[in-house]
């Protein structure tokens, strides 16, 4: 495995905190650092993404620039995380796409809000798309045609995150999933939706965004991840009334798909826009600047996913019904096609790493490694 | 900050801003008084030597939410009575012991957060609460909580001089980036910390081997306001040659190394100087218990340069350091790397290794591993140096604080030549730690000598202003 600098540098500083210690306790870092002598690029790929970007252990520590020892964790483990999507990423080719993260989406996602408004216009034709349908928006782009296109997205997106989760679960030494007892999967999967670690490990939250302990980003971040889950419910109510029940959009405000729907979309407006305003007041000593950037593009999308997505719903009996439609599926698909190319990924290798650490803490030892990602002597 | 400054008077002035100066103001500022720290170091340095610290000693009779069983009173004073070898005032150790049990919830209301005990090398669990992120988090949950009292903190403001009149404190002068100004208050508690870093002084207490020394902590505690009150007639305590001084690992900074420049190891291993010979029972006892004697044995030896050899049977069995050893195959090859004469430590090891006796190696307990018949016999878990590769960590002596300071009373009032109390000056913290520590060291008690005695120097000065 190629060494970067990043991996260098936080072999470094893992090396000084092993050393001292002092921050065991805010996170599951630090037990996980504790259990190992030496840290492999695999490992510091695996500590990385145990680690929330809290800040706590920036803010207390005692080695922080201006010591001659700099020691960083949050901004060295955020550019070694986001190294390590790329270094996983499937096909390979598409590592690159982890640098600037934010201009890769922001391009793809105005080629694609364009280039459906454009293609769907000319379909439909310029006057029937700027005028109301009596339809709905499925009179503007049938249901089957919709679907495909989503769906052909969809499986293209889930198998290439699902490719780079798997290199990265093998890379970290995780035996096959068989092989894992089911407390440690649900000792992760309680830490990841708990999200245990972004606490700083006490009562009063980590240091977000700044040195004062708080709860908030926990909070936006809840409303982010719970009102995604939400409008990912309402999506499949919908297909489950679309073909089960025979039941055709659109529907009709009390039905379970808006309610859900309304209420997540609600989160995706106030998460997004809490971790944007956040982030843009954190310090600017702990961020990375190509994590930043993937980071400020989905939280960009995902909220205006949102904000389109009820625009659609104010504007479906206008003239406008057309290009809200068209807008806020090219927010869609963008979304779907960057799902393993963006911060979309970070989901998953957290979750993989969390099984890990439950993993090594019922263990007690560090997994092993594959020797060929070994750092050399 | 100067103009919120200048031109005031405040109730209490705080010189120094660390854990004792702290605690100090911000239990001023509860009782109503108006309240200014003068803190010598940037902001980015504030917190002394505290921010270097990761826990208390703390009396406390029943396990507590961060404290495991008990650790009465009395078994704390025979504790101290042993390192100090009573060289100790009964009266106020008796009181840093008993104002201990209130020093953990008196932090944690105060917005600081202690973890479980370590399970590393130190086994401190009993006696000692430590803090969740370590010293700074301690130091920044203080700041915060002086700020939101209304405490006026300036930071790279270091005081140069005090205008000090028949033992009562005027104002202090202080020479800050932004020129040299006046301070004023009724009262003044001192709390600026040891002359550690002052190293022209380290070398009339020590000689030039001083030059050698590591200065473990911050570089600010240059003992300016502890010279500046011995000049104007503050009661002196102890003797400037003593301090606490642990062996650290050569090649760590000058200033503010910490705790990560330690060497776990030489209980393990043997400890031999720039000649190559060996020099003291490495297995005495436990390392954490012996630690703290190693500053002052490298100290008296030949450059103040000693070297921990082990063998390939330690590895893994001590906290990793942060400074990778020199690793040779063969003993000469190490003693080139390391520059002691080959022959000489060829002839230590070989001596060494035929001297030990086999027993039964447990880390865990003293165990009946030693040596026979050697100048210099290690008494505990002596183990043959015959597997390679071998390793070497460089020893230096590393200061953590100095002892001598200002007498005080059982208010924390700086008591003068004459043994009377100063009106208005009252000290905490290192810079009167040696009232209670005439020598010796047990972990954790600097930070609770700063926490007593900064709370009642704080009530002290905020009710005599007040009045
Ligand atoms: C590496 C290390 C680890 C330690 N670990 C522990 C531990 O785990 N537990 C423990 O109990 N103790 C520990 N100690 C000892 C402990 O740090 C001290 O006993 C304690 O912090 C003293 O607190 P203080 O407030 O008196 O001094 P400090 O915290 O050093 O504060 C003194 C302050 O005064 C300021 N100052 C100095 N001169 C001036 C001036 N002229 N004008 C204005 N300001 C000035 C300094 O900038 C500094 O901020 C450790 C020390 C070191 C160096
Ligand atoms: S971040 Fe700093 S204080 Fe925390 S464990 Fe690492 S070196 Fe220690
Ligand atoms: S989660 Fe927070 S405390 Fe843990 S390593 Fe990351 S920044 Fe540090």
């Amino acid at each position: 495995m190629h060494l970067t600098e990043a991996l260098k540098d936080a072999d470094r500083i893992m090396s000084i905190c092993n050393a001292c210690r002092y921050c065991e306790g805010h996170c599951a870092v630090f037990p996980a650092m504790e259990k190992r002598l030496e840290f492999n690029p695999a490992d510091l790929n695996y500590l990385a993404n145990l680690c929330h970007n809290c800040g706590s252990c920036y803010h207390h520590c005692q080695y922080a620039d201006p010591h001659e020892f700099d020691v960083n964790v949050p901004k060295t483990f955020s550019k070694v995380r986001t190294e390590s999507y790329g270094e996983y990423a499937w096909p390979p080719v598409m590592k690159g796409i982890y640098k600037k993260n934010g201009y890769w989406v922001a391009g793809i996602g105005s080629a694609a809000v364009i280039g459906f408004t454009v293609l769907t216009s000319m379909i439909v034709g310029g006057a029937a798309f700027f005028s109301p349908n009596p339809e709905g928006f499925y009179g503007i782009m049938p249901h089957n045609v919709m679907a495909g296109i989503f769906g052909f997205v969809a499986i293209f997106a889930l198998f290439a995150l699902f490719m780079g989760i798997a290199r990265f679960w093998s890379a970290i030494g995780l035996p096959s999933p068989l092989g894992l007892k089911r407390a440690e999967i649900l000792q992760a999967i309680h830490d990841a939706l708990t999200l245990k670690y972004m606490g700083g490990g006490n009562s009063d939250g980590c240091t977000y965004p700044d040195e004062k302990p708080s709860k908030w980003r926990r909070r936006f971040h809840h409303m982010t991840f719970y009102g995604f889950m939400l409008c990912f419910a309402a999506t499949s109510a919908g297909t489950i009334m679309h073909y089960l029940a025979g039941l055709h959009a659109p529907y009709d405000f009390t039905s379970l798909p808006k309610i859900l729907g309304s209420l997540g979309g609600i989160g995706l407006l106030i998460g997004p826009a809490g971790l944007l305003w956040l982030k843009g007041k954190a310090d600017d000593r702990v961020k990375d600047e190509n994590t930043t950037s993937m980071d400020i593009a989905f939280l960009v999308l995902l909220f205006m996913v949102s904000l389109t997505g009820f625009a659609l719903v104010f504007l479906g009996g206008t003239s406008l019904l057309g290009l809200a439609l068209t807008v806020h599926l090219g927010f869609v698909a963008t979304f779907f096609l960057t799902v393993p190319y963006g911060k979309f990924t970070h989901g998953f290798y957290r979750l993989v790493a969390l099984i890990a650490h439950a993993y090594e803490e019922k263990n007690g030892k560090a997994l092993p490694v594959k020797t060929e990602t070994k750092m050399a002597a | 900050m100067r103009e919120e400054i200048e031109g005031r008077t405040f109730d209490v002035l705080v010189i120094g801003g660390g854990h004792a100066g702290l605690t100090a103001a911000v239990c001023a500022a509860e009782k109503g008084a108006t309240v200014c720290v003068l803190e010598g170091a940037p902001h980015t340095h504030r917190g002394g030597n505290s921010r270097h610290t990761r826990n208390l000693r703390a009396m406390h009779d029943a396990p507590t939410d961060v404290l495991t069983d008990a650790y009465p009173e009395q078994e704390y004073w025979e504790d101290l009575l042993r390192v100090t070898k009573g060289k100790t005032n009964e009266q106020l150790a008796r009181m840093a012991i008993r104002g201990s049990s209130e020093s953990v919830a008196w932090l944690q209301d105060h917005g600081v957060h202690f973890q479980p005990a370590l399970g590393g090398t130190l086994h401190l669990g009993r006696t000692n609460a430590f803090f969740m992120g370590g010293g700074k988090a301690v130091m920044n949950a203080l700041y915060r909580s002086a700020r939101d009292l209304g405490v006026v903190v300036a930071y790279d403001a270091p005081v140069k001089d005090l205008d000090f009149q028949d033992g009562f404190f005027q104002s202090a002068t202080v020479e800050s980036k932004e020129g040299t100004y006046v301070a004023k208050a009724k009262t003044l508690v001192a709390s600026a910390g040891g002359f550690e870093a002052n190293l022209e002084w380290l070398e009339e207490a020590w000689g030039p081997t001083a030059k050698n020394f590591l200065i473990r902590g911050t570089p600010y505690n240059r003992g300016d306001l502890l010279k500046t009150l011995l000049a104007c007639g503050a009661q002196q305590i102890g003797d400037p040659k003593q301090c606490h001084a642990v062996a650290i690992d050569g090649r760590a900074p000058k200033f503010d190394g910490g705790i990560v420049t330690r060497v776990d190891c030489v209980s393990l291993g043997i400890v031999v100087n720039v000649n190559g010979e060996r020099f003291y029972d490495e297995g005495e006892d436990f390392w954490p218990k012996r630690y703290a004697i190693w500053g002052r044995l490298v100290a008296g030896q030949p450059e103040q340069l000693a070297h921990v050899i082990i063998d390939k049977k330690s590895e893994g069995m001590f906290m990793p350091p942060v400074f990778k050893p020199e690793v040779a195959d063969t003993i000469p090859e190490l003693a080139a790397k390391i520059g002691v004469p080959v022959e000489t430590l060829e002839q230590t090891v070989s001596d060494f290794n035929a001297a030990v006796v086999d027993g039964a190696f447990n880390h865990t307990e003293l165990d009946d591993c030693h040596t026979e018949g050697l100048a210099v016999n290690k008494t505990h878990w002596a183990r043959t140096i015959d597997k390679p590769p071998f390793r070497a960590f460089s020893l230096r002596p590393g200061i953590t604080f100095t002892y001598l300071g200002v007498g005080v009373n059982e208010r924390a009032q700086m008591l003068m030549d004459d043994g009377k109390p100063s009106a208005n000056v009252f000290a905490a913290g290192e810079i009167m730690a040696g009232n209670v520590l005439g020598e010796g060291y047990l972990a954790g008690i600097g930070m609770t000598i700063g926490g007593v005695f900064g709370r009642i120097a704080g009530k002290e000065a905020a009710r005599h202003a007040l009045n």
